[in-house]
């Protein structure tokens, strides 16, 4: 008997007490100001959150971060935000390991816990949401929800891909639980909020 | 060896026993503010261990789904009966592609394999990714914690062996210094890998896909810069759809340090553009697990490792006090359902006071299946002779009302010494001072005051 129907077969022996999935439904937290509640989260976690009128603000915003000021490579999936030195090959991302700064669209942000769901569509390759030294997020006000109920009520995954919760820097606690901001991944996580919150407002676009 | 024995080591050091109590329960604390921030957290709990109870419950069904579908998305799934399978799929799986070099991430189940010791024999070299992972892969020991693997060891001693290993400057022991070393040591390893080996947090049945849990990012950039990423899960890692993930994360993070989430949980469905995913299903004693009625649930286990940070014989006896791969109350479960006569001494390892029950985010009945335990233990045999006599004795004399009241007449005259320095009673007079009897006994003062 291969390992897959031992496995199965003595799993099917087991007596365990059957029990009801859940329905996912409840009352959960909700928040009167979602953008103000998950700009507070994202700052307690150690990224940032700014806010801007629209994508087409977004160059002198980052403009006033020192990060942008002093990065040789910038890469920007954002057409509104225009890169800085050579753009990265899908192909070999090994070479992205000196992106000073990605600029990368979330598609919506998390109130509850600071967190902005990113895909790997967004970006040339997915590592530069771990591998560059600094990580802007844009993601319009109006796509906040209230929590993770909410969240996974927007996803599907029936195809191939990758997204990943993004809250705040790479970070670590490992020595001495003395918390460290730049573990190996992002020194720093910045999330622009674009619009005023209203809904309607357009989605950042990916740059062709 | 026994827990008792390696913790009276651990315990030596009176300075350092106090800094880890301290140490954890910081992280307990913080978790308490964590919890008390979110209204609906006893819902959360019931709901989460509903899903997990209910997965458990139809398990061969959600396997063979999640197989599926992780297939239809370009997926290899294995399966292994035991370690040794586990170790020798994953060896298959590099050796034939010229694999030199592995990052890994965070996984129990490894540790629990021993796949680092199998790969390096073989001649792979594997990098333990993590911080706390990197630091005791250095050191030649196992984590003494799940989710906090060094929380046993100063950072002076951190500084000393980058000092060593990293040629850090001697002396430094600055913890943002000292992970900066780690950073440029660790990426530069990233960058050479060939494949990454990461655990699983979760796999979703319903769409095939899985997700990784980190603060790091160690788990993303070992398993994106390579072609070739391996997933190393436990078959009770599954839950049956997306959205039952919503109540598991916001508990997970929590629990384990307090935070709301994690920096990045990560979900994977299917390999990355022109790469290879492979993922192996280990069962290794699981599946034994879930025929038990007494201890199945705890196949519902997250792995946040709460029960740790709040158990005090955890605190006060140090991770490497259990030498099991998972230590702790949760530990205490899963170890002697492996090894029982090894593991023997480890559900004694607790005072029964029931924390780590209270803070389980999954509802596992902790100290009663450590206790259940006791019970299968000492029917076993498998107890220490002089705890059987002494229980054998405790229970004679807690049967028969009088021989009790002669026996706390005797308490009253001669003092409390007198009755913990018999058997097991003596382990807990060691290092503490025992009360002295009641003047007047509960019996006699019960009887006054109904008569007077």
């Amino acid at each position: 008997m291969d390992d897959r129907q031992a496995i199965l077969t003595a799993l099917r022996r087991a007596r365990v007490e059957a029990v009801e999935r859940p329905d996912p439904a409840g009352d959960w937290q909700r928040f009167a100001d979602p953008s103000a509640r998950f700009a507070g989260m994202l700052e307690s976690v150690g990224g940032h959150c700014r806010t801007v009128a629209d994508c087409a603000a977004l160059p002198d915003a980052l403009a006033g971060l020192p990060v942008w000021r002093d990065a040789a490579r910038i890469v920007s999936s954002l057409a509104e935000v225009p890169g800085r030195g050579r753009a990265v090959d899908p192909a070999d991302p090994h070479a992205a390991a000196d992106v000073d700064v990605a600029v990368v669209p979330g598609e919506f942000a998390v109130a509850e816990n600071g967190a902005v769901w990113v895909v790997d569509t967004s970006v040339a390759h997915r590592v530069l949401l771990f591998l560059a030294q600094h990580v802007v997020l844009v993601v319009p006000a109006g796509e906040i929800v209230d929590n993770m109920h909410d969240a996974y009520a927007r996803l599907s995954f029936d195809t191939r891909g990758f997204g990943c919760f993004t809250s705040g820097p790479s970070k670590t606690a490992d020595i001495e639980q003395a918390l460290v901001i730049g573990a190996h991944g992002p020194r720093s996580l910045t999330v622009f909020l674009t619009g005023d919150g209203d809904s309607t407002t357009r989605s950042p676009r990916t740059a062709a | 060896v026994t827990h008792p024995a390696r913790a009276a080591a651990f315990v030596r050091d009176e300075e350092r026993a106090h800094w880890h109590d301290r140490a954890l329960w910081f992280v307990r604390a913080k978790r308490d503010r964590a919890a008390a921030e979110v209204p609906e957290w006893e819902e959360l709990r019931e709901r989460a261990a509903m899903i997990k109870q209910h997965t458990l419950s139809r398990l061969p069904e959600y396997l063979e789904t999640f197989e599926e579908r992780a297939t239809a998305l370009g997926a290899v799934v294995h399966w292994a009966s035991d370690a040794r399978r586990h170790n020798e799929i994953v060896l298959e799986i590099l050796r034939s592609r010229q694999v030199r070099r592995v990052a890994k991430s965070k996984s129990m189940l490894t540790e629990e394999c021993g796949l680092n010791e199998h790969l390096e024999a073989n001649g792979i070299e594997v990098t333990d990714t993590d911080l706390g992972e990197r630091i005791v892969q250095m050191r030649h020991e196992p984590p003494s914690h799940i989710v906090l693997p060094a929380i046993h060891i100063r950072k002076e001693e951190v500084g000393e062996l980058f000092h060593r290993e990293l040629g850090t400057p001697e002396g430094l022991a600055d913890p943002t210094s000292l992970t900066e070393a780690a950073r440029q040591h660790l990426r530069e390893k990233f960058l050479s890998a060939e494949a990454g080996i990461t655990g699983v947090n979760f796999a979703i049945a319903e769409t095939g896909g899985f997700v990784v849990c980190t603060n790091e990012g160690n788990a993303d950039l070992g398993a994106s810069l390579p072609k070739l990423h391996v997933a190393c899960m436990g078959i009770e890692k599954l839950v049956p759809r997306a959205e039952d993930l919503a109540p598991l994360l916001r508990l997970l993070a929590r629990s384990a340090t307090g935070q709301p989430i994690t920096s990045y949980t990560s979900h994977f469905h299917g390999p990355i553009e022109g790469g290879e995913l492979h993922i192996v299903l280990v069962d290794n004693g699981r599946s034994e697990l879930l025929a038990s009625a007494e201890f199945q649930r705890s196949l519902r286990c997250i792995r946040c490792g709460a029960c740790m940070n709040t158990c005090p014989v955890y605190r006060r006896s140090g991770g490497h006090s259990y030498d099991a791969v998972v230590p702790g109350p949760i530990g205490s479960i899963l170890s002697p359902a492996r090894d029982e006569a090894r593991h023997a001494s480890l559900p004694y390892a607790c005072t029964l006071c029931g924390s780590c029950t209270d803070v389980c985010p999954v509802k596992i009945d902790l100290h009663q299946q450590l206790q259940a335990w006791r019970g299968r233990l000492t029917e076993r045999g498998k107890v220490p002779a002089a705890r059987r006599v002494a229980m054998r004795l405790g229970s004679a004399v807690l049967r028969r009302p009088r021989l009790y009241a002669l026996a706390s007449r005797m308490a009253q005259l001669f003092g409390m010494r007198w009755a913990a320095l018999a058997g097991s009673g003596r382990a807990w007079a060691r290092g503490r001072a025992i009360p002295g009897a009641a003047r007047r006994s509960f019996r006699q003062q019960f009887r006054e005051r109904r008569d007077g």
